[in-house]
């Protein structure tokens, strides 16, 4: 019965952990691929809470959404200023893509249906000046705020949302407007929007004063890609 | 009779309930439905970083300032499994077990091993927050996983422990350090204390 011992202990171990800090090079391609696979079941069995979402914020508490009092402002280098209650906005075209979410510590959650308006369509109100080549998106989570640069804020896809898979933006994605960029990482897509302000040049929003990239790209900024 | 040495219950005991802040914390940053009911995000975030960094430390004391002849026989312990305890993995029986079985082994070398991954991929993921040379796409996703998999080991873990009545009595050793010698004979009839 005294056999020789056979060494599985530091084998698993060890496996563990070569296999864990492998996964940061594979762990995501792996992810992608295998959710890409068992996504037609993902409707019925979720894999992950709340289709993937994470909620981050960066102050105390979340913005409260008063459908009386809210107003979105466009002001700035503008020659109208101008001041949307909710039931104004909900009066402008709709538009609806379905896009990806990316958020830049790694998470993305596929197809998302958005729901709101384009930002020209907001835009043409105020009629922005000459020497406004940048729009700062001002949250009412202080001190938020981002800013793109008026040839981002023009790409095809670029949108105002008030609606998140076919039901009112919630509080925790930013009701009861936020900024949708799939081209950039999510911390470009504005929560809680209470602002415009037409301004000449992008400045550094919340993050990047902390060190992120202002031209978010997906894939391409942030240490990410070439 | 003495199962468990005092410094082996202060570091099971160290671990459990760094664990649980850290999943407690942690849950709150990673499920919505609490992150909206807590808010408070950036506490929220340094208390579970600071848990984190104080859970290792403690850890670490245990191991430089407990009994460290009787870690490194713990370690040979959970390293070596003979024939029977293979057997006892596959679920053949009999397969007459140490002091510690083949599934409390492997626990233990898991348990180790994740301990380790949740250091780096947090301390990845609040360097990488900070300096964009420490952001890996996957950081994140090992982060979760690990704790996914802690969940697992630790329902089981809790199962055997405190609910399942054939196995229960081992939380006396874990908590005093002393089995009944009937219970040890019956469930670890390898086991001969030293």
């Amino acid at each position: 019965m005294d056999d020789a011992p056979h060494r599985i202990g530091r084998g698993v171990f060890l496996a563990t952990l070569a296999g864990g800090i492998g996964s940061l090079l594979w762990g995501k391609a792996v992810w992608d691929h295998v959710s890409h696979t068992v996504s037609p079941v993902e409707s019925l069995v979720p894999l992950v809470p709340s289709g993937g979402w994470r909620i981050y914020t960066v102050s105390g508490s979340l913005p409260r959404f008063d459908e009386r009092t809210w107003r979105l402002r466009v002001g700035g280098h503008v020659r109208q200023p101008v001041s949307l209650s909710y039931r104004e906005l909900l009066a402008l075209p709709k538009a609806e893509q379905v896009s990806t979410f990316h958020c830049v510590t790694g998470w993305s959650v596929k197809d998302v249906h958005w729901g709101g308006v384009r930002l020209r369509d907001v835009l043409e109100h105020a009629q922005p000046l000459a020497g406004a080549h940048a729009l700062e998106f001002v949250s009412a989570e202080k001190p938020y705020v981002d800013s793109l640069t008026v040839e981002q804020a023009g790409l095809h896809d670029v949108m105002l949302a008030y609606e998140m898979d076919g039901r009112p933006l919630s509080r925790a994605h930013g009701a009861p407007l936020r900024l949708v960029i799939p081209e950039m990482y999510g911390y470009k897509n504005v929560k809680w929007l209470a602002g415009i302000n037409l301004v000449p040049r992008a400045l550094d929003g919340y993050w990047e004063q902390l060190g992120y990239d202002r031209d978010a790209w997906v894939g391409r900024s942030n240490g990410y890609g070439a | 009779m003495r199962r468990f040495s005092r410094t082996e219950r202060t570091l099971h005991w160290a671990n459990a309930i760094g664990f649980f802040l850290l999943l407690a914390t942690g849950l709150i940053l990673y499920l919505p439905s609490l992150a909206v009911l807590v808010g408070r995000r950036p506490l929220i975030q340094d208390l579970h970083f600071w848990s984190g960094v104080g859970w290792v430390c403690v850890l670490a004391a245990i191991l430089l300032a407990g009994d460290r002849r009787g870690l490194a026989r713990l370690a040979r312990e959970v390293d070596r499994f003979d024939r029977d305890d293979l057997r006892w993995l596959l679920g053949r029986r009999p397969a007459p077990q140490g002091r510690l079985n083949a599934g409390q082994k492997l626990n233990t070398a898991l348990t180790a091993a994740f301990t380790l991954l949740f250091l780096v991929s947090g301390l990845l993921l609040w360097f990488g927050e900070r300096d964009t040379r420490f952001r890996f796409a996957s950081t994140v996703l090992l982060h979760d996983g690990l704790m996914y998999a802690a969940l697992v080991l630790l329902v089981g873990h809790l199962y055997l422990a405190v609910i399942h009545p054939a196995t229960r009595h081992a939380l006396r050793g874990i908590t005093l350090g002393t089995v009944d010698e009937e219970w040890a004979a019956r469930h670890h009839a390898k086991w001969r204390p030293e």
